[in-house]
């Protein structure tokens, strides 16, 4: 590469950040050191445009924290429980299929680099509406490279998410998580240690794909033409991803890898510099040993690709022969490229040639950036200019049948969601779990996010989807323990779009210091703007939970004839933002329901009671489409009827369809209602008991009058999302 | 009785089929490396699911030159017993130890989902258990289950499972799992591993596990 004057604005970097490298060198880089630069300094590396919001996250929750290098989880019962959650949006945009592939083994990499088997995947995906039938052709795509690289790794993937919405035309979001698990003595770090012992690399060999993947395609919004970045896309196989599970996991039980890292986003780059700088010493590599696909790459080029499938370990001297012997087993090379040196500078020849010569704190650690916002007021809807439709049974079809209510059925059933065995509650309902065998506690796992409500209101809006991901988990009979975040939004240099995320992590901030939640793990992803605009904010939230006796775990689904049927929690006037408005308005209009953290942490800690004395039959989270699609949908999952009656004295649209917060549906056996009643009772949770489960039919009167009244076999028909 | 799990790269059931015979039918099992050539005193081989040599080239066929196969062809010559379940049902027939093929799914997707079998024959050391005609639920996992025999081959095996209501891969005949003539090699895509224990949903698996032991 021949530098030219501005070479370093093509890579990415400003004029004030080229001018501080200057400053750091005292010369000029080479092309090497700018490529580096421009990669760590990436906001999708360095985060410099996100980190000063990024430290409001609390640390520390109600069970021991771990905050690792590349990851972060729980310590329970002597288990360490890792889990992250990572965006991979513009590549899938560019190119769905490897785009979402690669963005699963990413994921997967950070969790079994840490040490733990990965033992389960969730993707949060968001695409333009699909009337638009390249919204159709990136749906399928993302689902197909989810199913081709997750299936053959053997991680099951157990839950996730699928919603559409026009903002997302042009700049669809593919978020993956992972869930790792082993005992916490068997825990990794990202560091190199020790002065003298070796740097293996480990795993694929280097290629040209990917190169400026963080820095290029990442870090700037989606203009026309686009097509042209499909060369910055990565290419996976996930049988090498596989084979790299086994053999890094036999390699760690040995006991003489003292630190390793992944080469994700910057590649080589990104793992010499971050680990090298996490153990505070230096580093010697010689790009020569580096083993490439390739002849003639450019040592700019070796260091920046994105090839997958690659491994950075720090082994022991003396011991590399014992980890080069279990890769080799595996069928994947590991050669010696390194040094770990006492200087804290990262050096690095290529054909008898120095060409990086950096401290290792430089690359490290990105500046910070204070970025400009302006609030943004959004519009609010008049209730009273909104006409009530005639017929809610059309209504609830209607809601049933749009496809970001609809079963995804179609979707996780291309997932293999039961391989190693743990899957006790499958894809579909509220939250998917896991058991852990040998252990009686198990695992519950969701992701959430109303898109909508965030772009409403950013700080209420992210608070939501916290409150909704702790309910999901509920609901099963967990206890929400951790959070990870995946926060996609605009071109941060935007001042309306920043706000949107200062506001979001504020939100996300307080409530989790409010309820003990720790964020582990997380992932900004900015710029994700198309030439129509910016995507609405969109900070998708991970959580997982612990359920202590997973016997006693909850499902969604309706248990037998006679049952029940409690509301708990209040039916307000709310239509603000709801799946409703949209769909059968076509207005997407603020206020987004109220939340009272009060109420809402009532409600949850009276239905965990509920599950865990074993009071509670079915339970259910009422989410979009309110009261009439949760009564519905837990019909369905059931193959059961049911027959409610309301009584509140708000507008019917809003009591059947409106999405106010802090509502479970319950079912209980009509014998436990004192014992249900205690607990509620306890709690000063607010609750009514609305009908029963009942034949094959959801029926559902206001007074005397009969305002729903559907088959299941009829509902079942509508309630397909169509791929 | 005596089991062995064969590990080839991209073996993803090989640590359930474990599970299964050490944890729930409390059996002594071992894994089976691919590049192993000598197999120790088994009474019984497990060929697990998942993408063998992920799966390059078609399904099952790279994993049938592996260095363990020959041994596996002494062994089931002998008489031994041998399970392929999903990925190993596609590696017995690529190594002609079962006769058919395996294509892809007739909607070309990969499917995950319970199903429902009919249990076709029960005159077999897998299934004595399981009564004739018995409807039994056991999930599937793949892209490649659809099937397919030639006319000629067709007295060389007998049908053990087919799919009931609906044929979720296009397979001939429903054909679900199929089994030598000799009476001691079975192949099947459904995973019986995977609903051996009540709390993942089922036990209906198990019951194949359970009719192996009778005979032990």
């Amino acid at each position: 590469m021949v530098l030219t004057k501005d070479a370093y604005r093509e890579l990415g970097l400003t004029d004030q950040e080229y001018k501080n490298i200057l400053k750091i060198l005292k010369r000029n880089p080479t092309p090497t050191e700018l490529a580096m630069f421009s990669v760590e300094w990436s906001e999708h590396c360095g985060y410099p445009r996100s980190r000063k919001y990024l430290k409001l996250f609390p640390q520390t929750g109600k069970y021991e924290t771990l905050v690792g290098e590349d990851s972060g989880g729980i310590i329970y019962d002597g288990m360490a429980i890792v889990f992250k959650m990572e965006s991979h949006n513009h590549p899938s945009q560019v190119e769905p299929r490897q785009g979402a592939a690669t963005g699963i083994g990413g994921i997967v990499r950070d969790i079994f680099t840490a040490g733990t088997r990965p033992i389960a995947c969730l993707d949060s995906l968001r695409f333009g509406e699909l009337s638009d039938p390249y919204n159709k052709f990136l749906l399928n795509g993302v689902v197909s490279g989810i199913s081709f690289y997750g299936n053959c790794i053997g991680v099951p993937t157990i839950g996730g998410e699928i919603y559409f919405n026009d903002c997302y035309s042009g700049n669809c979001l593919v978020n993956a998580m992972c869930i790792g698990i082993a005992p916490r003595e068997k825990l990794a770090r990202g560091k190199a240690v020790g002065i003298g012992n070796t740097i293996l690399y480990a795993g694929a060999k280097t290629g040209r794909d990917g190169i400026g993947g963080c820095s290029v395609l990442a870090s700037s919004e989606f203009k026309e033409g686009e097509e042209e970045k499909r060369p910055t896309v990565q290419v996976g196989d996930p049988f090498l991803e596989k084979c790299l599970i086994e053999a890094t996991l036999e390699a760690l039980d040995t006991g003489v890898v003292l630190g390793i890292k992944d080469m994700g986003a910057a590649g080589l780059t990104c793992s010499t510099a971050e680990m090298a700088a996490a153990g505070e010493v230096g580093m010697h590599v010689d790009l020569d040993e580096v083993p490439l696909r390739e002849e003639g790459m450019e040592p700019y080029e070796i260091m920046m690709s994105e090839s997958q499938e690659r491994m950075l370990l720090c082994v022991k001297k003396g011991k590399e022969k014992i980890i080069q012997k279990i890769y080799k087993k595996w069928g994947l090379e590991a050669v010696k490229m390194g040094v770990v040196v006492k200087e804290k500078t990262l050096k690095i020849n290529y054909k008898g040639k120095k060409v990086c010569q950096v401290p290792t704190f430089a690359m490290a650690e990105a500046p910070v950036y204070d970025m400009p916002y302006l609030k943004v007021q959004s519009a609010n809807i008049k209730v009273q200019s909104i006409k009530q439709p005639k017929d809610f049974n059309k209504t609830l079809i209607q809601l049933l049948s749009s496809p970001n209510i609809a079963s995804k059925k179609a979707v996780f059933e291309q997932y293999d969601h039961m391989v190693q065995l743990n899957t006790v509650v499958l894809p579909g309902g509220d939250a998917a779990v896991i058991r852990v065998k040998d252990k009686k506690w198990g695992i519950a796992a969701t992701t959430d996010c109303n898109s909508r409500y965030c772009f409403l209101n950013p700080y209420k809006g992210a608070q939501i989807a916290v409150a909704e991901a702790c309910r999901n988990l509920v609901v099963t009979g967990a206890d929400p323990a951790a959070v990870t975040d995946c926060l996609n939004f605009g071109n941060p240099e935007k001042p309306d779009r920043y706000y949107y995320f200062k506001r979001s992590v504020e939100g996300i901030a307080d409530i989790c210091r409010a309820w003990e939640l720790p964020v582990v793990s997380g992932n900004v992803s900015f710029y994700n703007e198309s030439p129509k605009g910016a995507i609405y904010p969109t900070p998708g939230i991970g959580m997982i939970g612990i359920i202590k006796d997973v016997e006693k775990r909850c499902t969604a689904d309706f248990k037998d004839d006679g049952d029940l049927v409690v509301l708990l929690g209040e039916n307000k006037e709310e239509l603000g933002g709801s799946e409703y408005l949209k769909v059968v308005h076509g207005k997407e209009e603020g206020p987004p329901p109220e939340l009272d953290l009060r109420i809402e942490r009532r409600v949850q800690k009276a239905c965990l009671e509920g599950i865990e004395v074993g009071v509670i039959k079915s339970a259910h989270d009422l989410a979009e489409g309110g009261l009439a699609v949760a009564l519905a949908e837990s019909s369905l999952f059931g193959g059961k009827g049911v027959m409610v009656s309301l009584t509140d004295r708000i507008r019917l649209d809003a009591l059947l369809f409106g999405e106010s917060q802090s509502r479970i549906i319950i079912t209980i056996a009509p014998e436990s209602i004192f014992s249900l009643q205690d607990i509620l009772m306890i709690n000063r949770t607010p609750f009514q008991i609305i009908g029963k489960v009942k034949g094959k039919k959801v029926t559902i009167h206001y007074g005397e009058k009969k305002i729903i009244d559907l088959s299941l076999t009829k509902l079942r028909e509508k309630w397909t999302l169509q791929l | 009785m005596k089991f062995g799990v064969i590990v080839f790269p991209g073996s993803n059931c090989d640590q359930d089929c474990f599970h299964v015979v050490k944890n729930v039918m409390k059996q002594p099992v071992k894994y089976i490396w691919h590049a192993e050539k000598k197999l120790d005193n088994f009474d019984c081989l497990i060929l697990p699911g998942g993408f063998s040599y992920g799966d390059y080239l078609r399904s099952g066929a790279i994993a049938r030159f592996a260095p363990i196969m020959e041994a596996v062809k002494k062994f089931a010559g002998r008489g031994g017993r041998v399970i392929g379940i999903c990925n190993g049902f596609q590696i017995l027939c690529e190594a002609g130890l079962l006769p058919g093929a395996l294509h892809r799914n007739k909607n070309l997707n990969f499917i995950c989902k319970n199903v429902r079998l009919k249990v076709e024959n029960n005159h077999t050391i897998f299934t004595k258990l399981y009564s004739k005609n018995q409807i039994v639920t056991i999930p599937i996992a793949h892209a490649d289950g659809n099937y397919i025999i030639d006319p000629k081959s067709k007295g060389k095996f007998k049908v053990v499972f087919t799919y009931h209501g609906e044929n979720p891969n296009g397979s001939e005949e429903n054909i679900a799992g199929i089994i030598n003539k000799a009476g001691n090699i079975l192949g099947m895509m459904p995973h019986p591993e995977r609903v051996a224990e009540g709390i993942l949903g089922g036990t209906d698996g198990r019951l194949l596990f359970e009719s192996l032991l009778q005979n032990a």
